[in-house]
């Protein structure tokens, strides 16, 4: 598989497989980061401090310190070789509660309409799909997920929101996605998901990881709001929404 | 058992906030950084203080900060180009900043605004606040680390550990750095083949400006506009501390500590960490340019830095035990009573 090595300052460099979203690229990503994270625990790559794997690439963080660019670029030549026959990760599955209800959803009769068919077909879609959890960004446990059915693709909003609050779930460009944090986007919003997806008291803080996969399963507002209350008691485990448990890369690091 | 000994904050002024390195290790699951803006003011003050050079310490923007010892003496030091002053039942007595000073109970110190810059550092003895992943520095988006999660408050009581009383003499740095007017350099890349070649070109010999849209995200320039040659978008993939992001209108937005992980827009350019203090310290309004180098110059550049600042904290002094404050002595006015009317502590406020 072709890359390239692009400069990210003095302190990072990225080494991209490709431009595109494709479950390909992101198998050698993660094989290539699964590496890397081995060799650093064992010692053979000092002043390397932290990796961040996307979509299609994989950013490497380094002290410059401690090392450099050439250095750093030496050591992963042969682990960058052998990433690309990476095959998929074997992730996780989980289900996760989403409401399409109400205020849960305020974009669902826009989105409807903007597509040409009816709300419970765009339910129906984005609930009747397994998504990849290709990578973790823009907000802590901020999952880009994908792909979406064909017929529910759709820009962005012309007009982001300025507020978008915690749980919402998403949708835009081929991905879907769940909002961790409230905070601006220009997604739309399809419904609510009640479970947290990021506590740092957790070993782990985010609840997904690169590579996990996702259905959503729709429930009624009532039924979210249980959800919810029973979670912030504590009462509820998160974890009661994981399918099967292969460990994931996010914990193996 | 003696009474806890706290540190009140009276007011933060425009943002203040606990940081430390920042909480490395968990960008893969889209959490930044955040920590200090400038790594090297954060090791003078903790320096100046007698701590670990990481410890936590209090960052503030644009003075404004009013501290209060409470239930006892606490022991404060300053990095940043400020204006100090300290207030006790005998009144307020300017103060020269680089310096440590102990409060005692009740007493004040106030920053009353920066003389240059945006961002001063205050270490405090006894400040131990819990590490959340890691760390103690404050993320607000996500409410990580600090306190709750948030920006200082008026009204908020930092408690602090016991340790190290009493704390001996204070210390002083006494040529603190001055203000560097050189280039902010940068790296080009990683996207900058999505521009047209005129856009680095106009970048790097143009001159920017710093917008009101400032703070520990990032900082929204003016100036020349940078042309894509396609549209403004990529696959989203990692941004770093120093990113500068061009969105579709072609004005540059360079990214700092608490920044997103991951975005959209192609970077034409990352600015280096030696500069990246120096960068986040311009004021709104302030005009700035950048000049480009290789990453291997950058790496180079950062040796140095660290070099000069591993110098700078080696030349901190010890303070007479009598009090007698040297630099006080030989910079301001030797007769008692008698104020320089031009001093920088008693130009108005702004």
């Amino acid at each position: 598989m072709s890359f390239r090595v692009l400069d990210a300052g003095d302190a990072a460099l990225t080494i991209e497989f490709g431009s595109i979203i494709d479950p390909a690229l992101l198998a050698a990503v993660n094989a290539l980061d699964a590496a890397i994270v081995r060799l650093q625990q064992a010692g053979g790559l000092p002043g390397v401090t932290e990796t961040m794997p996307t979509f299609r690439s994989l950013t490497v963080f380094f002290d410059p310190l401690a090392t450099d660019r050439d250095a750093v670029l030496g050591v992963l030549q042969p682990l960058i070789a052998a990433a690309g026959q990476g095959s998929p990760a074997d992730g996780r599955h989980w289900r996760l509660p989403v409401c399409y209800e109400g205020e849960a959803a305020p974009d669902l009769a826009e989105v409807a309409q903007t597509l040409g068919i009816g709300t419970d077909e765009v339910i129906a879609l984005h609930s009747g799909t397994e998504y990849l959890v290709y990578m973790l960004g823009f907000l802590p446990g901020f999952p880009f997920m994908g792909d979406l059915p064909e017929r529910l693709r759709l820009p962005r909003r012309t007009q982001p929101r300025v507020r978008v609050p915690a749980g919402s779930v998403a949708i835009a460009t081929g991905l879907t996605a769940i909002y961790p944090w409230e905070s601006p986007g220009g997604w739309h919003l399809l419904g609510r998901c009640p479970v947290p997806l990021f506590d740092a008291r957790r070993a782990a803080p985010s609840l997904l990881a690169a590579g996990d996969r996702v259905r959503f399963v729709p429930v009624s507002a009532d039924e979210c709001r249980a959800l919810e209350a029973g979670l912030a008691s504590a009462d509820i485990d998160p974890l009661q929404w994981l399918d099967s448990t292969p460990s994931p890369a996010e914990n193996a690091a | 058992m003696s009474p806890r000994t706290e540190l009140e904050i009276l007011s933060p002024g425009a943002f203040a906030s606990i940081q430390d390195g920042g909480r490395r290790g968990h960008r893969r699951i889209g959490v930044p950084w955040a920590g200090v803006l400038d790594r090297r003011l954060m090791r003078l003050a903790n320096a100046l203080a007698g701590r670990t050079e990481d410890a936590a310490v209090i960052e503030c923007f644009d003075g404004g900060l009013r501290l209060a010892a409470r239930g006892g003496a606490v022991k404060i030091a300053v990095a940043g180009d400020t204006v100090l002053e300290h207030e006790s039942s005998e009144g307020r007595r300017p103060l020269a900043p680089w310096r440590s000073v102990t409060l005692a109970d009740g007493e004040q110190l106030r920053i009353r605004k920066m003389d240059g810059g945006r961002i001063a550092m205050v270490a405090v003895v006894g400040l131990e606040p819990p590490a959340v992943m890691g760390s103690a520095s404050t993320y607000v988006r996500a409410g990580l680390g600090g306190v709750d999660g948030r920006a200082l408050a008026a009204g908020t009581r930092l408690a602090l550990t016991a340790d190290a009383e009493p704390w001996g003499s204070d210390r002083v740095l006494t040529q603190p750095p001055a203000a560097d007017p050189a280039p902010i350099r940068l790296v080009p890349g990683p996207q900058h083949d999505h521009f047209r070649p005129a856009a680095l070109e106009a970048l790097v010999g143009g001159e920017y400006r710093v917008t009101t849209e400032a703070d520990r995200m990032g900082i929204r320039l003016e100036g020349a506009t940078l042309e894509h040659t396609g549209a403004a978008e990529i696959v989203s993939d990692a941004t770093v501390p120093g990113s500068i992001q061009v969105p579709g209108a072609g004005q540059p937005i360079v990214l700092l500590a608490d920044a997103q992980t991951a975005g959209g827009y192609p970077k034409i350019a990352t600015v280096i960490s030696a500069d990246l203090g120096r960068l986040a310290a311009l004021r709104p309004g302030q005009a700035l340019r950048f000049a480009a180098v290789t990453a291997a110059e950058g790496a180079r550049i950062a040796r140095a830095a660290e070099a000069e600042t591993q110098a700078l904290i080696a030349s901190i002094r010890t303070l007479p035990p009598d009090g007698i404050d040297l630099v006080a002595l030989y910079t301001g006015n030797l007769v008692d009573g008698v104020v320089h009317a031009l001093a920088a502590e008693y130009r108005p406020l702004y």
